[in-house]
């Protein structure tokens, strides 16, 4: 059993994200979305966070919500993918539930 | 696949209810089925057609209701919720003695039954909210 975790809170505000990884399962994916994308950018004191879920599965960003706070492709940590809504979609279809870590 | 979507914000707290809307139109898009959106907490506030946003802001109740009438998504409010909050609907306003209702074209106010049919109905539930 497969679960999409979704986060949508900035790791800099409250420990979501962190909580989140703590609890992943082996098929598991993380997606961030909303103010939780800025943990995407590379170099901040969260990028080992994210570099933490990657060694136990894919981590994807919606890119919609990178462009809206002007975070650059080429500024995300290297192995994150970026998806748009109907990318959303299918991570939630593909795994057998999602969580939202609000 | 068939997706439930829950709401628990308004739309001018953060993004969840722009980023529902956008899901549920991507899943449509993308040839799944939206059993039903359930707005419940803060998310009640989606459902009222007395909001006047400023005409360069999006405006939230709108593009729910258009996509209840356009796709026919079943979109639900929580009572209690609404009670606490002033959406009624014009059984509600009669009922607690209310002199008029503002529930948007579209909505309709129901239980918490209506949320646990949504997660039972649907292949996935997604959340939305703070």
């Amino acid at each position: 059993m497969s679960t999409l975790h979704i986060v949508n809170k900035s790791p800099f505000e409250r420990n979501a994200l962190a909580s989140c990884i703590g609890h992943l399962g082996n098929d598991d994916a993380v997606l961030l979305i909303e103010d939780a994308v800025v943990a995407a950018r590379d170099g901040s004191t969260v990028a080992p966070l994210i570099r933490e879920a990657l060694t136990n599965g894919p981590v994807y960003v919606l890119a919609a919500d990178l462009a809206a706070r002007a975070i650059k492709r080429e500024g995300v940590i290297a192995g994150m993918k970026l998806i748009d809504y109907r990318g959303f979609v299918e991570l939630a279809a593909q795994h057998a539930r999602t969580q939202s870590w609000l | 696949m068939r997706f439930g979507i829950l709401v628990n914000e308004g739309p001018y707290t953060h993004q969840a209810s722009d980023t529902a809307y956008r899901f549920a139109v991507a899943a449509i898009e993308s040839g799944h089925e939206v059993f039903r959106v359930f707005f419940y907490h803060d998310g009640v506030n989606n459902g009222t057609r007395l909001s006047v946003p400023p005409r360069d802001d999006r405006n939230m109740q709108m593009l729910w209701s258009d996509l209840a009438a356009k796709q026919g998504v079943d979109l639900v409010i929580c009572v209690a919720a609404a009670q606490r909050r002033g959406i009624l609907d014009a059984n509600e306003a009669k009922r607690h003695g209310k002199d008029g209702d503002n529930i948007a074209p579209g909505f309709r106010i129901s239980g918490l039954g209506q949320l646990m049919e949504a997660a039972i109905e649907a292949d996935r539930l997604v959340t939305f909210g703070d």
